[in-house]
C-alpha cells in the first residue's frame, strides 16, 4: 500500500502548496488593491483612528482632530470652516484637498522627518500622532477679506489674496462661495457622500479656491505690467507723453477699441502717470503695440506668468500670457484682454513685486512644520522667484500707483495718513456676462507691508456699476488696514 | 505486511528528549502569544498569565509524560506541533474575547481551555487504554454504526438544532456538540477495518479502459453507499464541508487500500456529478459558489445572501500584509465568527502572511508525520487508519483555509486545533493520540521472536541489526 500512500502525500503537498500560493497572492500581491477598495473600512479606520496633526493660524488651530466616541477614535473639526476652507481643504474618507492634501504626510505622521517619532511610538506602543502645520496667514487680514466679500452677498463669486511683499508669505486667501469642510469630515459616510455630491454639482462651484484655481482676464490691472515693460524698455518715464484720445485703431484689422464706458482720456497726449490714473485704454493699447509681443511676454513672465510657483496647495492654475499672439491681440493684451488670464494670486504677486523694489518673492503658505512634541521640523525659507523690474522702475511705478489712489480711479482704497498704491481693473469676457472687477494695491507705499489682489467675478451689482474701484477697492483697503494696524 | 523488508529492520530512536525541547518552544508560542495579546490590546501583561501559563504547561507536560510512559517510540514532532497550534488558537480566541468585552468565566478562551483539558484527558485515555491500535479492527462495524447514528442525531427533533442554516449540532441542556467531528474518527476506523478485509476483491476484478482499470459494477456498492450518505448530509443537514470531507476520505482510503487509480476516476466522476447537481438544485450551494466567484458583488447586501464574512476576512488579511498589524492593532472583530471558521482571517490580519505560512506549514508537518507513520506501519489496518487520519486532516485544512482565503467556495468546517469549538478540539486530540499510538507501534523495534533453535540464516540477520 506504500505506493498510493506516497501518491497521496504528493497530493497533500499540492494542496498545501496551493494554500500557500493563494495566501501569498491574497496578502501580498492583491493586498494593495484590496486596501484601495473604497468599501474597506480598515484603511479609513486607521486614518481616522490616528490623531491627525492640526493646521494652525497664528498658533490657533483652524483644523484639528478631537477625540471621538463613535466608530473612529478622532473627529476632524474645522473651527472657522467657511473662512479657511479654501486653504485647509477638507479631510474626508474619500479624498483630501488643500493643505490637508499637500501636507498629508506631515499631518498623518507618515513624513520621513517624523521617522524617529514613529519609531519611538512603535517601541513604546504609543498611538502614532501626526505633526502640525503652521500657516503664514494673518487672522486680521483673513477676517477683513472674508467679511469684505461676504458684505457683497453670501453668493458673490470672488477671491482675495494678500501677500507680504518682502517675504512672499500669503497673509490672506479667501474665496467665495465657500463650503463647510466639517460636513465632509463627518464619520457618517452616507451623509458625506450626499454632501460631497451636492457641493460638487453646485453651479457656483463652492469647492473651487478662486484665489489660485481660476484664471480670468486681469483687465486694467494688467496695465501695471504694460507700464513696467514700457519704463524698463528705457523709452518711457512716468512723465513721457503717450497718446490719449478716445479710440485706438487695432493694427491689421478694421476694428477700433475705445475707452471703458466710451469717453476720452482728457487730451490727445497725456503723461504715462495720467494714463494710469484714468486707466486710459488707448494709451496702453498703443504702448503694447509699440513694445511688441516679446517684450510684453517677457515682462509678464518676469512677474510669474506661464509658471507654477505655489508648492503649498495643489491644483494651482497657471496664469497665461500666450506666446503666439498676433499684433491686434498683442495690443489688446496691453489692457489685460485677449488671451491674457491671471489668478488673483498672480495679480497680488505683480503688485508685491513692484512693492518689493522689483523683486518677486516665491509665495508660500506653510510657515513652519512641527513634530507632535512641537519641536520644529523646519521653517520655510523665503526665496526670490525673479527680479521683474529694476528698483528705479519699481519706485516710479509706485509713485504712479499712489497717484491712481490719490487722484484717479482708486480713491476708494485711500487710507488716511498712509500712502496707498493701487490700480483698478474691469475686464470684459463675453458680452453675455457681467465684467470682472479687480483691484490690486499695496501699502504703505514707502514701506510696503502688504500687497492685495481682490477679484469679484459675479455679484448682485448692476452691470454698469461694476467697477474695480467701487466693488473691490474697499475690501483691499480693509485688508491692508488689518495688516498695517496690527 | 512486510516483516521481511530489510528497511524495516532499522531501529528508530525514541527521541523523547527532542519532543520535550520542541514542547518548550510550543509553550513559548502559546504563553508568549497570550502575553502579547494582553500587551497589544490592553497595554499590560495579563494578570492571570502565571495561572494561564501554568495550566497550559501542566497540560502539555502531562501529555508528554503519558507519551513517555505509554508510547515511548511515538513520533516526537506531532505533539509539539499540536501544542503550538492549540496555544496559538487560544491566544487568538482570547484576543477576540477582549474585542468583544467578554468576561473571564464566560469567555470563549476560558471555555476553549476547558475543552483542551478534556481533549488532553481523552488523549491520555486513548494512549493508556489502547495499547495496540489493531484492537480497533474489532469495532469496524460498531464504529460504522455509531458514526451513522451520530450523523443522524442532529436530525432528531428534540436535540437537533439549526445554526446558521446548517443542521449539524445537537443540544443537551446547555451543552452543544457537533457529532460530525467524532463521526469522522469513527468513520476512518470503520473504513479501514472494512477495506483491509475486502481490498482484494475490490482490487483484482475489473476491466481496462484507456490505461485505467475500472472496477466491476457489483463492487460499486460501498462507494455508492458512501456517496449517498455524503449527499444526504448535504441535502438534509446543509453541511457542504462535512459532505466533501467524508466522501474524499472514503475515496482516498479506497484508493490506498486497493492501489487502483481506477477508483479515483470513478469517485472523481461521482463527485463531479454530485457537485454539479448540488450547484444546480440546492439553493445554499448555488449561493456559496456565486459568492465565491463574485464576493464583492455580495458585500454588504441587505437582502439575500451576503459575503460580508469572506470579504471582511480578505480585507483583513490584505491589511495584515507580510508581517501583520500586531495583536490589538487590527480589527479582526469585523469578521463574524472570527473565532471559529474564520480564525485564519484573524491570524492573517494581526500576525500577517508570516504566521499564516507558519500555521500552514505546521498542518503540513502533521500530515507529513501521519503519512510517514502509515508508510512505516507494519500492518494494513494501521496503514489505512494513519492514512485516513492524515488525509482527513489535510482535506479539512484545505477546505477551510482555502475557503477563508477564497481559493475554493466557502464551506463550514473548523480549523483543527485553532478554531473555537469543543467537539472539534476533543476529536482532533484523539486523532493525534491514535496517530501517536500507530507510530509507536511502527517505530518500536520488532520483538525478537527468534528462539534458540532457529536456523543460522535468521540468527545472522538479527546480529546485523544495529543495537
Amino acid at each position: 500500500m506504500n505506493k498510493p500512500i506516497r501518491t497521496m502525500s504528493l497530493f497533500c503537498m499540492a494542496l498545501f502548496l496551493a494554500l500557500m500560493v493563494n495566501a501569498t497572492y491574497l496578502q501580498y500581491v492583491k493586498a494593495g488593491d484590496l486596501d484601495k477598495d473604497s468599501r474597506n473600512r480598515r484603511v479609513i479606520q486607521a486614518a481616522f483612528s490616528r490623531e491627525r496633526g492640526a493646521i494652525l493660524v497664528e498658533r490657533e488651530p483652524v483644523a484639528a482632530s478631537v477625540p471621538s466616541d463613535d466608530v473612529y477614535k478622532y473627529q476632524r473639526t474645522y473651527a472657522e470652516p467657511f473662512k479657511y476652507a479654501p486653504v485647509t481643504g477638507f479631510f474626508s474618507y474619500y479624498s483630501q484637498t488643500g493643505i490637508e492634501q499637500s501636507e498629508n504626510e506631515v499631518l498623518s505622521g507618515d513624513d520621513s522627518r517624523l521617522f524617529v517619532t514613529r519609531l519611538l511610538d512603535m517601541l513604546s506602543n504609543a498611538e502614532p500622532k501626526g505633526g502640525s502645520v503652521d500657516l503664514t496667514l494673518n487672522r486680521a487680514a483673513q477676517d477683513a477679506a472674508y467679511d469684505g466679500l461676504q458684505a457683497l452677498g453670501s453668493d458673490v463669486e470672488g477671491a482675495v489674496v494678500a501677500i507680504e511683499p518682502n517675504t512672499g508669505k500669503i497673509l490672506a486667501m479667501v474665496s467665495n462661495p465657500t463650503f463647510d469642510p466639517n460636513l465632509l469630515a463627518d464619520h457618517d459616510l452616507t451623509k458625506v457622500g450626499k454632501a460631497y455630491d451636492r457641493l460638487n454639482k453646485d453651479k457656483s462651484e463652492p469647492l473651487l479656491n478662486r484665489g489660485i484655481q481660476t484664471t480670468l482676464p486681469p483687465g486694467s490691472t494688467f496695465k501695471l505690467v504694460t507700464a513696467a515693460a514700457a519704463i524698463e524698455s528705457g523709452q518711457y518715464t512716468p512723465s513721457s507723453l503717450v497718446p490719449g484720445g478716445s479710440a485706438f485703431d487695432l493694427p491689421d484689422s478694421s476694428d477700433t477699441v475705445g475707452n471703458w464706458q466710451g469717453g476720452s482720456c482728457g487730451a490727445d497726449q497725456i503723461t504715462l502717470t495720467q494714463a494710469l490714473e484714468v486707466s486710459c485704454n488707448v494709451s496702453f493699447l498703443t504702448l503694447a503695440n509699440q513694445l511688441g509681443a516679446d517684450r510684453m511676454r517677457k515682462q509678464a513672465e518676469a512677474f510669474g506668468f506661464n509658471q507654477e510657483y505655489l508648492d503649498d496647495l495643489p491644483l494651482q492654475a497657471i496664469s497665461r500670457y500666450p506666446s503666439d499672439m498676433d499684433r491686434p491681440q498683442t495690443a489688446m493684451s496691453g489692457i489685460g484682454q485677449a488671451s491674457v488670464t491671471a489668478s488673483p494670486l498672480q495679480m497680488a504677486m505683480v503688485v508685491a513685486g513692484i512693492a518689493n523694489s522689483g523683486i518677486v518673492m516665491k509665495p508660500y503658505l506653510v510657515n513652519e512644520v512641527r513634530a507632535p512634541d512641537l519641536s520644529s521640523l523646519g521653517i520655510t525659507k523665503t526665496t526670490e522667484l525673479s527680479r521683474a523690474i529694476s528698483p528705479r522702475t519699481a519706485d516710479e511705478l509706485t509713485q504712479m500707483m499712489v497717484s491712481v489712489v490719490n487722484n484717479g480711479t482708486g480713491g476708494n482704497a485711500a487710507i488716511p495718513g498712509i500712502d496707498v498704491a493701487g490700480k483698478t481693473g474691469t475686464a470684459q469676457s463675453t458680452p453675455s456676462r457681467p465684467p470682472y472687477a479687480w483691484f490690486v494695491s499695496f501699502a504703505p507705499a514707502d514701506n510696503p507691508q502688504v500687497a492685495v489682489a481682490v477679484l469679484v467675478a459675479q455679484s448682485h451689482t448692476e452691470r454698469d456699476e461694476i467697477a474695480g474701484g467701487a466693488l473691490c477697492a474697499p475690501i483691499a483697503k480693509a485688508v491692508m488696514e488689518a495688516v498695517i494696524n496690527r | 505486511m512486510s516483516h521481511q523488508n530489510p528497511l524495516m529492520e532499522f531501529v528508530h530512536r525514541r527521541r523523547r528528549g527532542a519532543e520535550l525541547f520542541l514542547l518548550v518552544l510550543a509553550l513559548v508560542v502559546g504563553i508568549g502569544g497570550y502575553a502579547a495579546v494582553g500587551v497589544g490590546v490592553e497595554g499590560k501583561v495579563p494578570p492571570d498569565i502565571v495561572a494561564y501559563g501554568g495550566w497550559l504547561a501542566a497540560l502539555i507536560l502531562a501529555a508528554h509524560i503519558v507519551v513517555r510512559l505509554t508510547a515511548p517510540y511515538a513520533d516526537p514532532v506531532l505533539l509539539p506541533v499540536v501544542a503550538a497550534l492549540n496555544g496559538l488558537g487560544l491566544a487568538v480566541i482570547h484576543r477576540l474575547d477582549l474585542a468583544k468585552g467578554l468576561d473571564q468565566p464566560a469567555s470563549f478562551a476560558r471555555q476553549q481551555l476547558t475543552w483542551m483539558t478534556l481533549g488532553v484527558i481523552l488523549f491520555a485515555g486513548t494512549l493508556v487504554l489502547l495499547r495496540d491500535h489493531r484492537l480497533l479492527q474489532r469495532f469496524t462495524y460498531t464504529s460504522g454504526l455509531v458514526a451513522i447514528l451520530l450523523l443522524l442525531l442532529p436530525m432528531l427533533p428534540l436535540v437537533g438544532k439549526d445554526i446558521n442554516g446548517a443542521r449539524i449540532w445537537i443540544h443537551i441542556g446547555s451543552m452543544s456538540f457537533q457529532p460530525g467531528e467524532v463521526a469522522k474518527v469513527l468513520l476512518v476506523i470503520a473504513f479501514a477495518g472494512y477495506l483491509v478485509l475486502h481490498r482484494d476483491a475490490l482490487a483484482l476484478a475489473g476491466r481496462r479502459v484507456l490505461f485505467v482499470d475500472l472496477p466491476r459494477g457489483r463492487d460499486l456498492g460501498p462507494i455508492l453507499a458512501m456517496w449517498l450518505v455524503s449527499l444526504g448530509i448535504l441535502v438534509f443537514q446543509h453541511d457542504l464541508g462535512s459532505s466533501l470531507l467524508f466522501f474524499g476520505l472514503f475515496l482516498v482510503m479506497l484508493y490506498v487500500a486497493t492501489e487502483r487509480p481506477g477508483w479515483l476516476v470513478v469517485g472523481g466522476g461521482m463527485f463531479a456529478v454530485g457537485a454539479l447537481a448540488a450547484y444546480k438544485l440546492l439553493g445554499h450551494v448555488t449561493d456559496r459558489v456565486d459568492i465565491w466567484l463574485h464576493p464583492f458583488d455580495y458585500y454588504q447586501q441587505t437582502s439575500g445572501p451576503h459575503s460580508d464574512q469572506l470579504v471582511e476576512s480578505m480585507f483583513g488579511m490584505a491589511w495584515g500584509g507580510l508581517t501583520g498589524r500586531g495583536f490589538g492593532n487590527g480589527s479582526p472583530y469585523r469578521i463574524s465568527y472570527a473565532e471559529s471558521d474564520f480564525i485564519m482571517g484573524a491570524i492573517g490580519e494581526e500576525l500577517g502572511l508570516t504566521a499564516v505560512m507558519a500555521v500552514i506549514v505546521c498542518y503540513g508537518l502533521i500530515v507529513e508525520r501521519g503519512l510517514r507513520t502509515a508508510l512505516i506501519c507494519r500492518d494494513g489496518f494501521g496503514k489505512l487508519v494513519a492514512t485516513g487520519l492524515a488525509c482527513s486532516f489535510a482535506l479539512q485544512v484545505f477546505v477551510v483555509v482555502g475557503g477563508v482565503t477564497r481559493l475554493i467556495p466557502l464551506t463550514g468546517l473548523t480549523t483543527p486545533f485553532l478554531s473555537y469549538g469543543g467537539s472539534s478540539l476533543v476529536a482532533n486530540w484523539v486523532i493525534i493520540a491514535l496517530l501517536l499510538r500507530i507510530s509507536d507501534q511502527a517505530r518500536r523495534p520488532i520483538p525478537d521472536l527468534s528462539s534458540p533453535d532457529d536456523d543460522m540464516e535468521h540468527t545472522q540477520v538479527v546480529k546485523l541489526m544495529p543495537s
